[in-house]
């Protein structure tokens, strides 16, 4: 026990707990609106597209996760324009893109003369190398989306469970759609630095899921699955520690084995309840 | 009377397939209106395009007084998104709240009273998923009318309920008619036609009946497609295909 205190001695670990803090926040609100508008593949889309503006910022010198930001939330309008005011599929549209971001992305960064960056780090993260940038932009994050829940969080909520009666009464559906999606992007780039692009999705999933389990409030929802995501990420963050391995990988598997350990819970408490409800019967 | 809605010279359209054509259509204070027609005819179309939710190519609208009271068609929402029945109720208020709305002590009884009303209230915390069809078109219907609306909307509310709701659905919508002038969509004829006072008929075009008895002759004349009309005093009557 005393060995995890000691670690806090430790500036990178310090960071990695803020880190997962921020991104247990960020996730837990994003991510349940996310689960709750059933828009996870929109979100995958939105991930991966983003790869492309890493790889082109990386070939110009800049911030790969500003070229990730800038390049997210363009793709994230795109799709949203695209399903809203055309008649194309949306998710051929989202395969589409999900797709060229890669390819733009490796594109670019093999043609980046010199050193080649640590492809890994990208796809599955590194929470334990964050940069205080990175920190600063997901506090800026984690402020702006606890400002807009807290100021629209009904307005949020009637539009994505019914746009069209939303519309019906007047109210800025197309606004409050652009102002999530583009939330959406913004929180999928800045927590790639801490569980990469590959599992990022499961950040944004998990706790929603596994929060969903035992409440259908959508505030809730959203309370409980910044509880499962600090929980999932603090016991991912000693396991990378302790084999180390790459964090957002060990992260990822701990939100799994929560999900069972939640399942398993849960339908123990139903046949509880169900004998209950027998023996009342009787 | 005063005109809560009129259409004046309509066209409407999905990308390149005209839906409505030329269609007027004025509803009054107090009016009870059935529209019928076959699907496809574009009922639907003529619904979104009162409610503002799709743009006419050509053609006037003009909306009187408060926001519209809207019933969707209920197979058109999510049934697992985690959202309450109160919460959904008090949503109808949005209209009014706007963006930076809170729910004042009056809103939420006011919720009550309706959700009472409809015999709903035991189920106000209940996320929407555990509800019938038939509860779930009350709760739809309490959000329709929470902001007390002077024109309601229903899309097809018959459907996914049984005809013992239906019953009671009527005698619901005739008790609002007195402050309320209503517009219903609807694939059953004979039910509505018993109802409404006046109906309209869509295909392409619209043509309006001032009455609730339409003859076989104005159905031949209108080109209407309906089947079967019944009503309440008057015999039966089964018209031949046309």
């Amino acid at each position: 026990m005393n060995s995890i205190f000691e670690l806090f001695q430790y500036q990178f670990f310090n960071n990695a707990v803020f880190a997962a803090i921020m991104a247990s926040i960020t996730c837990g609100i994003i991510g349940s609106y996310i689960v709750a508008r059933r828009i996870v593949f929109i979100s995958g889309g939105i991930t991966h597209a983003s790869f492309g503006g890493i790889g082109i910022a990386w070939y110009m010198g800049l911030n790969p996760i500003l070229g990730a930001a800038l390049f997210g939330v363009l793709s994230a309008f795109g799709i949203e324009w695209l399903s809203k005011k055309t008649d194309v599929r949306q998710d051929s549209v989202i395969g589409i893109l999900w797709a060229l971001g890669m390819a733009l992305g490796i594109i670019f960064i093999y043609m980046t003369p010199g050193y080649a960056p640590n492809l890994m780090s990208f796809l599955f993260g590194n929470i334990l190398t964050v940069s205080s940038l990175d920190l600063f932009l997901l506090l800026c994050l984690s402020i702006l989306t606890i400002l807009v829940f807290a100021m629209f969080f009904k307005p949020i909520l009637y539009v994505a469970f019914d746009e069209e009666f939303a519309k019906t009464q007047r109210i800025p559906v197309q606004f409050i759609s652009y102002l999530m999606i583009a939330l959406v992007a913004l929180a999928i780039v800045l927590n790639i630095r801490v569980v990469g692009i590959i599992l990022v999705i499961s950040f944004l999933t998990i706790p929603q899921t596994i929060a969903n389990m035992f409440t259908k409030d959508f505030k809730r929802m959203i309370f409980g699955s910044i509880g499962f995501g600090l929980l999932g990420s603090f016991i991912g963050l000693l396991v990378s520690y302790k084999i180390n391995a790459p964090s957002g990988a060990t992260i990822i598997f701990s939100f799994v084995m929560l999900f069972v350990i939640a399942k398993l819970v849960q339908l123990s408490l139903i046949a509880v309840r169900r004998r209950e409800g027998v023996k009342e019967a009787k | 009377m005063n005109k809560l809605l009129e259409l004046k010279s309509i066209n409407a359209a999905y990308d390149d397939t005209l839906v409505l054509k030329g269609v007027d259509l004025v509803v009054k204070e107090n009016d009870f209106v059935g529209i019928i027609g076959p699907n496809g005819g574009g009922k639907t179309t003529l619904l979104k395009v009162i409610l503002g939710i799709l743009k006419p190519i050509s053609g006037e609208i003009h909306v009187n007084g408060s926001t519209i009271g809207y019933l969707p068609q209920i197979n058109q929402v999510d049934k697992k998104f985690p959202i309450s029945v109160r919460d959904v109720v008090l949503s109808g208020l949005m209209g009014v709240k706007k963006l930076f709305g809170r729910y004042s002590s009056e809103n939420r009884k006011r919720a009550n009273e309706l959700m009472d009303q409809m015999g709903i209230l035991h189920l106000k915390n209940k996320n929407i998923g555990e509800l019938s069809g038939g509860q779930l078109q009350r709760v739809f219907l309490c959000r329709a009318i929470i902001s007390d609306p002077q024109l309601l909307i229903l899309d097809e509310p018959d459907t996914y309920v049984d005809s013992n709701f239906e019953g009671e659905l009527y005698d619901i919508l005739d008790q609002l008619n007195d402050h309320i002038a209503i517009v219903i969509v609807s694939h059953d004829v004979g039910t509505i036609c018993s109802h409404v006072k006046t109906i309209a008929c869509v295909n392409q075009t619209l043509c309006y009946h001032d009455s609730n008895i339409i003859s076989q002759e104005q159905l031949k004349a209108y080109n209407c497609p309906i089947d079967l009309i019944t009503h309440g005093e008057v015999p039966h009557r089964v018209l031949k295909h046309h």
